[in-house]
């Protein structure tokens, strides 16, 4: 609750923030600080002190496991403007409009990940998804991000009404929009509720792939992150989606998962979609950028693994591949911000010029590719062991182990341009701060690769 | 204590390397560094069984486990000789950058011993995949022409199996008893024979990509050929061993029934590797590549010999292990220091090497020796072990893999030949005066090949409780 509050009210100051102060700096350090209220805010519920406490009725539960992944997302957000903060500041005119909106999205956020019922569920996605549709329009004067905005916007309206659907058909059969209810008779029979359900949840699971880019749901994806300012694509490919997946793990590990065998075989086959897209597609990108967006939906594909069951696997699998993935990827992006250009060639020689940054950029390539002593090893280690022990035929994480071959094929050309390719980097200049920044991150991934321990322990206290 | 020391010596060099520039100094402290690590692995061969446990991921039930047995100890030796071996016969190669390249090798080198160490499946997987990242980079930065694509197809190839062996380590770590990774967990998990037949293709395609066996050894002459030298020592020295060492450590306990299943059908298809690869080294021109093929071929003769599941013939495969590394690396220091020297590997262009430098001369005679086995030198005792397994287990496959041995014998020889004798050819004679320091190692390495040769004894008690473990139950 106090995460939820806060954050609201922070958005709200920050929009004042642009008439008092002037200056765009200013307005990092107040977003910044921000931050650091919500952490704290957040850090206090979780150790029992309520700044706000308010009776929502049971529709909203403040787990171990929600506050966490809110101090998760908070923490990464954070560390998110500490690098871009003057990024944000080059686009538009006013740096704390931006920082405002990221406020709502972590509101929704906040939602998110301590839903209780459907209608909490679908607020809460409604306000992570409309700061977004004006974060991929920021860009005003560019056209590709007008359009990859209108697009957006269009497709998740879209995407929003199958979800209210499916939360109707839900609310017919059952007569609530509590999760946490037992459905009666679930698992048997064939009856007017059964479809109903069945149907309401179909509808769901296809809108929450699409919030998370799951194939076929992903046609969104490559048009809105290329267009969209990169600075923005960072933070929807990371913490936005980050958040989504948790949703969506944390109502199909709810009540709904009796219903096992209405979306098992979906599920299943969506995996193997996106993988096989998100995979297939980055290996024939010539731009990093789209490189990355068909990379970030690959590994959406690793993520759904945790789908399968609500084993202790899959919750902690979750939150370190949601910290890798996110830490890798707003490093790859902060150092792609800096690019003159987002060819692949344009990162030829950047070892030669840039030794510091190009081996941070191999930690974050090596962690999205999941080799051991970074990050994602782990991630993607616990994502297999969840399917493993939920059951999952053999043969289809085998099928996950061949795409993870293939996503090294499209990691490591990246690597190879800079560190055996001959040739200028177009790569503008960087101040030393900048690259201290990158190396936390660095230092983050392979420390969650080492002793991931020390990042889930806090789980359980 | 003394196993984590092994370990974080060559790591700590590595580091300390990455920002020491100067060439000497970098050269100094890597031999330093390899040479400490040498001392303490004489040190842990002289005493028993030791181990070393700290917790490292408790959720997983992972721990940081190094053992040492016998199995372990031989690999560590032949391990911490090559290094400095390596350092030193290559320390006056010109290479660019060379403080990360050493620090690189020495990455190599601490995978490489957390590896033969590791007694826990996940941290085996860890350093399986530590031992292969620098490799990597050490081969498409400072390989030959076509080094970008050949290191990739070789990284692709080893990744893909190792990806399948992670696979393999959670459906057997799903099974054991007390959810842990823990080696003697692993051998107590109970599997049904399908799954065992599943969990062994899986360790197996891994091991049998590093070794290589016979269909998945494609990326491996090509590696070895665009590797900058000291790389290929490195890989077909003792990276190779990886792959034999899987086998005898995790495959053979872990799936006794898969394992005799499938031995007819391995044993074969090493033979045929072996029989393939001998008869490819004949026709080479190109020493580093003959060198290469030859090597293919002993380690199908090492993973046949395991294969048949016959207490001697693994006994030989032990010795071996040890012997193949210091005879492969004697060969390549030479190869090394013939190309530094006249800047060509092509045989048709040598000639008149034992005139030219006659202590290189016989250095080079007696390595082609102990390749094709002959009695006093080190690989005689293994490979008559071997044989004699592999009769044990079929006089036919014996036969064939026989052959080899006539072909080894035509394709060492006729390198020799071509290197060694005859006219002093135009390039040879550009050979002037002789690496001390390489010729030094080569003088040391032949002192091993003849004692283990004459004197084998120390081998065999050392791999005494490796086997015991695997045959007396």
């Amino acid at each position: 609750m106090n995460a939820i509050i806060a954050s609201a009210l922070l958005g709200v100051l920050m929009m004042f923030a642009s008439w008092i102060f002037d200056n765009k700096k200013t307005h990092t350090r107040i977003a910044l600080s921000g931050l650091l209220v919500l952490i704290i805010v957040n850090f206090l519920q979780l150790s029992g002190a309520y700044v706000i406490s308010l009776d929502t009725k049971g529709m909203l539960a403040f787990t171990q496991f929600g506050l966490y992944v809110n101090t998760i997302l908070f923490i990464l957000t954070f560390l998110y403007i500490w690098l871009n903060g003057d990024e944000i500041a080059k686009i538009g005119n006013h740096a704390a409009d931006f920082y405002a909106l990221f406020f709502f999205i972590l509101c929704g956020a906040s939602i998110l990940t301590s839903f209780n019922n459907l209608l909490m569920l679908f607020i809460g996605i409604e306000i992570l998804s409309i700061p977004l549709y004006i974060l991929t329009g920021a860009d005003k004067k560019n056209l590709n991000s007008n359009e990859a905005a209108l697009k957006y916007f269009l497709m998740g309206s879209f995407s929003t009404g199958i979800f209210l659907l499916g939360i109707t058909f839900i609310y017919g059969a059952t007569g609530t929009f509590q999760i946490t209810t037992p459905i009666v008779n679930a698992a048997t029979g064939m009856g007017r509720e059964q479809l109903m359900l069945s149907a309401g949840l179909i509808l769901i699971f296809a809108s929450f792939n699409f919030k998370v880019s799951a194939a076929p749901f992903h046609f969104w994806t490559p048009d809105v992150y290329d267009g969209a300012p990169t600075v923005f694509t960072s933070f929807m490919a990371t913490i936005v989606k980050a958040t989504a997946i948790i949703a969506f793990v944390v109502l199909f590990h709810s009540q709904f998962k009796a219903l096992g065998y209405a979306w098992n075989l979906l599920l299943t086959f969506v995996l193997i979609a996106t993988l096989f897209i998100g995979n297939i597609t980055a290996v024939f990108q010539r731009s990093v950028k789209r490189m990355l967006a068909y990379s970030s939906i690959a590994q959406v594909g690793f993520m759904l693994f945790a789908l399968y069951g609500a084993t202790s696997f899959a919750v902690e699998g979750i939150l370190l591949y949601i910290m890798a993935y996110s830490l890798a990827s707003i490093g790859l992006f902060g150092v792609l911000i800096k690019m003159k250009e987002y060819s692949f060639e344009a990162f030829n020689g950047l070892s030669k010029k840039e030794p510091l940054l190009a081996a941070m950029t191999t930690i974050f390539l090596l962690s999205l590719a999941g080799i051991p002593l970074t990050g994602g090893f782990f991630a993607k280690y616990y994502m297999l062991n969840a399917a493993v022990k939920s059951g999952v035929g053999m043969w289809l994480v085998i099928v996950a182990i061949l795409f993870a071959a293939v996503s090294v094929y499209y990691y490591f050309k990246l690597i190879q341009a800079m560190y055996f390719a001959d040739g200028e980097p177009a790569i503008r200049e960087i101040e030393q701060g900048y690259k201290y920044k990158l190396l936390v991150f660095a230092i983050l991934i392979l420390a969650l690769g080492i002793l991931p321990n020390l990042f889930l322990s806090y789980l359980y206290f | 204590m003394v196993l984590l020391s092994i370990l974080s010596i060559p790591f700590i060099a590595a580091i300390i390397l990455l920002f020491v520039k100067p060439e000497k100094i970098a050269n100094n402290v890597a031999i330093a560094a390899t040479a400490i690590t040498l001392a303490l692995s004489i040190y842990i061969a002289c005493n028993g069984a030791v181990n070393f446990d700290i917790a490292w991921l408790p959720s997983l039930n992972a721990r940081f486990t190094l053992t040492a047995d016998g199995l372990s100890k031989i690999l560590l030796l032949l391990t911490c000789i090559s290094f400095p071996a390596i350092f030193i016969a290559t320390a006056k190669n010109h290479v660019n950058n060379k403080h990360q390249f050493l620090s690189l090798m020495l990455f190599t080198q601490t995978g490489l011993l957390g590896v033969f160490l590791a007694g826990d499946a996940l941290l085996f997987y860890f350093f399986w995949e530590l031992a292969l990242i620098p490799v990597y980079f050490l081969c498409s930065i400072w390989g030959g022409e076509k080094r970008v694509a050949v290191t990739f197809k070789f990284f692709i190839y080893t990744f893909l199996g190792s990806l399948f062996m992670l696979i393999g380590i959670i459906l057997v770590y799903t099974h054991t008893i007390d959810q842990s990774f823990a080696i003697q967990s692993f051998k107590q998990a109970s599997l049904t024979f399908g799954q065992q037949l599943a969990a062994f293709a899986l360790f197996f395609a891994a091991f049998a990509i590093k070794m290589p066996i016979f269909p998945l050894h494609t990326w491996q002459p090509d590696a070895y050929e665009q590797s900058p030298t000291a790389v290929t020592m490195v890989l077909s020295a003792v990276m190779v061993k990886m792959g034999l060492y899987g086998v005898i450590r995790w495959l053979m306990p872990l799936f006794p029934d898969a394992f005799s299943a499938h031995s007819n059908f391995v044993v074969l298809l090493s033979v045929i590797g072996i029989l393939y690869a001998s008869f490819i080294a004949i026709r080479q021109d190109d020493m580093k590549r003959l060198i290469a093929y030859s090597s293919i071929a002993h380690i199908g003769l090492m993973s046949a010999a395991l294969f048949t599941n016959i207490e001697i013939g693994v006994q030989g495969t032990l010795i071996q292990l040890f012997s193949h590394g210091v005879n492969v690396l004697g060969l390549w220091i030479i190869a090394d220091i013939i190309e530094q020297q006249t800047g060509t590997r092509s045989l048709k262009e040598m000639g008149g090497l034992a005139k030219q430098n006659p202590t290189l001369g016989i250095l080079l005679v007696g390595f082609a020796f102990a390749n094709i086995a002959l009695p006093l030198t080190n690989a005689f005792i293994g490979e008559f072990l071997m044989f004699n397994g592999l009769f044990q287990f079929n006089p036919w496959i014996a036969a064939a893999a026989g052959v080899s041995v006539v072909l080894a014998a035509i394709y060492t020889l006729n390198m020799v030949q071509k290197c060694a004798y005859g006219e002093v050819s135009e390039k040879i004679n550009k050979m002037q005066a002789p690496n001390m320091p390489a010729q030094f190692v080569l003088i040391v390495l032949f002192i091993v090949v003849v004692l283990t040769g004459v004197y084998p004894t120390p081998l065999f008690d050392l791999t005494a409780d490796t086997l015991q473990q695997l045959f007396i139950k």
